[in-house]
């Protein structure tokens, strides 16, 4: 089967007082029909300014270069009118926040009835009644009475699975869902990487899940795609990347992070800070921070090179990564 | 585990609530922030608090500090009430008690160099160090957090969010405090940052013979610090004991939910967890429920937790539980279905 998305060569450039930065350099990936990809990275990587290209959302200084294709679509070429048919119905997106993606002065019902309205034609009645049935799909307890409440009203778990039915009411092809879960507590956010297994399942969506949380990742995706200084550097499924990574950015994600089901008594860190996009080093960016460096690392930059299976990274050093001192 | 033990720190039946709203004709909510809290924490230990928003962890590390004053109850300081000591006896205290916040950049202040940030505590705190002798010490400090000593003149700007959280790291460590309250020191942080600190705040604990209250709401991160855990669960404590009793038992239904809920960084175990997520939403604390305050989300819950709040019951060796079922609840699940 087709590829439900197709990305090739994207970039993406802001431009500023003197300068101009590359936020997102030469990003190639698939989403498959159903599935579920990760975009994982720390602030600064690209991960969220990539998708919100996809959706025309750049900030008025940001430039877009590539191919976003939807079948035959180039989402990147297309008219604001023309991507505006798009978005909503083919493909949504939701944030970290809902409160600043719900209007605030307007009932939930109202909003949710709009999108379908736009997009399907529905008559406001209709539109209404399945803007509550959606509420009910994802978990609301009174739906009826809760799409009369304004956003204010409700608690940001209820507005994150308003968002939710809000982006799966056209039933999108793509939901991208970018820290959908990182302003929750642990036992809401539960509930929603709960629901979002459950939903992309029975729609047949393709989800994207641009998160900084390998626990997350874990717990729900099939493939996932690690963004190093606004390059992709480690692409696979999970489990490969997770039991075998072959970029050091991507090992030293896994050291890091602690785990809550064992108490190691050291974590393995990555030495130094993300860098600035806007003075990049030399070679591969990740470099000065790698432990696994040689003096090739300091001069060219690695592309994206296929591995078995479909893997890919993007570094120059070939054996096996195992650090010096033991992580005991 | 600690290694030199004895009670530095008693709090004792404590509670603190907040007035929010009210106007001219109305009279203001109470939002009760924390109820009846007791335990001790040992010389040379790392406390844990965990809990989710509202639960009351923050506004008890302020009231550790005294920087909240409790409505009732007692912060004990080696026996001594902290809250009845005369200022100038308070502000002698205040060497010993120190706190790591959030936004490493919000709480630096932009105008003051990295030095001048470092040695503020001593101004106030130790006024009869010398000039000479104040930047001496800050820039030691600045070694042992992993600064460079050079920079000592840069400002708060020229720093990345980890390096920053160094800087207040320091600050908190030059009056050689006994006990720093660590409120989230790494929920801002990237996780590769995230891990730096936590390895630093581990190597400071050790070399400066530091005990820790860490407060954070993200389970993995307690239980990788912690020897001893706390859990609240809005304003009242619901369990406390040690990490591994806690992560590899726990007594309380809310305990074991949050635990469950934690996403494990590794996919088969993931795939193979059984996640029981907790239904609901934590309650208003303007409003709790009557009796326990978990029971609206519990399903254990009869009608003996509407009536009634569970005592806070000791098990053995300072283990504390507060619910009514626990016994029976452990033995269901000594029973065969399996534990999540």
């Amino acid at each position: 089967m087709a590829p439900v998305l197709t990305v090739k060569d994207l970039n993406v450039r802001f431009a500023l007082h003197h300068s101009t930065v590359t936020a997102v350099n030469d990003l190639n990936f698939t989403l498959e029909a159903g599935e579920t990809l990760a975009v994982v990275g720390e602030s600064g990587s690209g991960k969220s300014q990539a998708f919100m290209s996809l959706m025309g959302l750049l900030a008025k200084n940001g430039t877009v270069t590539g191919e976003a294709l939807m079948g035959d679509v180039n989402l990147l070429a297309l008219s604001k009118p023309a991507l505006n048919e798009y978005r909503g119905r083919d493909i949504a997106m939701i944030f970290q926040d809902p409160m600043t993606s719900l209007n605030p002065a307007l009932r939930i019902k109202t909003q949710l009835a709009e999108v379908l309205v736009r997009h399907k034609g529905q008559d406001q009645k209709t539109a209404e009644r399945h803007a509550v049935e959606m509420l009910e799909r994802v978990g609301i307890p009174e739906p009826a009475k809760r799409a009369e409440s304004y956003p204010h009203q409700m608690s940001g778990g209820m507005r994150q699975r308003v968002m939710i039915a809000m982006a799966l009411l056209c039933q999108p092809k793509i939901l991208i869902a970018d820290e959908p879960t990182t302003a929750l507590d642990v036992t809401v956010q539960a509930q929603m990487l709960d629901l979002f297994r459950t939903l992309t399942n029975d729609f047949g969506t393709s989800l994207v899940m641009i998160t900084h949380d390998l626990g997350v990742v874990a717990g729900i995706a099939d493939r996932m795609m690690v963004m190093y200084a606004g390059r992709s550097v480690e692409k696979g499924t999970v489990d490969e990347l997770f039991y075998d990574p072959r970029h050091p950015y991507t090992l030293g994600l896994l050291t890091s992070t602690p785990h809550v089901e064992e108490r190691s008594r050291r974590l393995n860190p990555i030495t130094g800070s993300p860098p600035n996009i806007e003075h990049l080093p030399r070679g591969c960016s990740f470099h000065p921070r790698c432990a696994f460096r040689f003096e090739r690392c300091f001069a060219e930059v690695p592309p994206l090179r296929e591995l078995e299976n479909g893997r890919a990274k993007a570094c120059h050093y070939e054996d096996k990564l195992v650090y010096e001192e033991s992580a005991a | 585990m600690s290694t030199n033990q004895g009670e530095l720190l008693r709090i004792d039946n404590l509670s603190k609530s907040f007035s929010i709203g009210g106007g001219l004709f109305s009279k203001p909510l109470k939002l009760k922030a924390l109820q009846d809290i007791s335990f001790s924490i040992q010389r040379g230990e790392t406390l844990g608090i965990v809990g989710e928003s509202g639960c009351g962890k923050s506004t008890l590390g302020r009231c550790i500090l005294q920087l909240l004053k409790p409505d009732t109850g007692r912060v004990l300081w080696l026996g001594t009430d902290l809250a009845a000591l005369p200022g100038e006896e308070m502000r002698k205290r205040r060497r010993d008690l120190q706190i790591i916040f959030q936004d490493p950049q919000a709480s630096l202040n932009p105008r003051m160099t990295v030095g001048e940030i470092v040695a503020d505590p001593l101004r106030s705190l130790m006024p009869e160090l010398s000039a000479a002798a104040r930047r001496q010490r800050v820039m030691e400090m600045m070694e042992a957090v992993g600064l460079q000593p050079e920079m000592i003149n840069r400002y708060p700007h020229e720093f990345s969010g980890g390096q920053a959280q160094r800087i207040g790291i320091a600050r908190a460590l030059i009056t050689e405090p006994k006990l720093i309250v660590c409120d989230e020191p790494v929920s801002a942080l990237d996780v590769s940052i995230q891990a730096q600190i936590l390895n630093l705040l581990s190597e400071l604990k050790e070399q400066f013979g530091l005990t820790l209250v860490f407060i954070s709401h993200n389970l993995s991160v307690v239980r990788h610090v912690s020897d001893r855990i706390l859990v609240l669960y809005l304003g009242r404590m619901v369990e406390l004991s040690t990490g591994d009793d806690l992560y590899e038992d726990a007594k309380h239904p809310y305990t074991k939910a949050l635990l469950t809920a934690v996403p494990i960084p590794d996919p088969k175990r993931a795939r193979q967890r059984n996640i029981d997520a907790l239904t609901g939403e934590i309650p208003s604390p303007i409003n709790p429920p009557s009796g326990c305050t978990f029971r609206t989300r519990c399903r254990y819950a009869i009608d003996l937790c509407a009536q009634k709040r569970p005592p806070l019951e000791d098990l053995d060796s300072g283990r504390l539980v507060a619910c009514h079922r626990w016994r029976e609840i452990d033995e269901m699940a000594g029973m065969g279905s399996s534990p999540a």
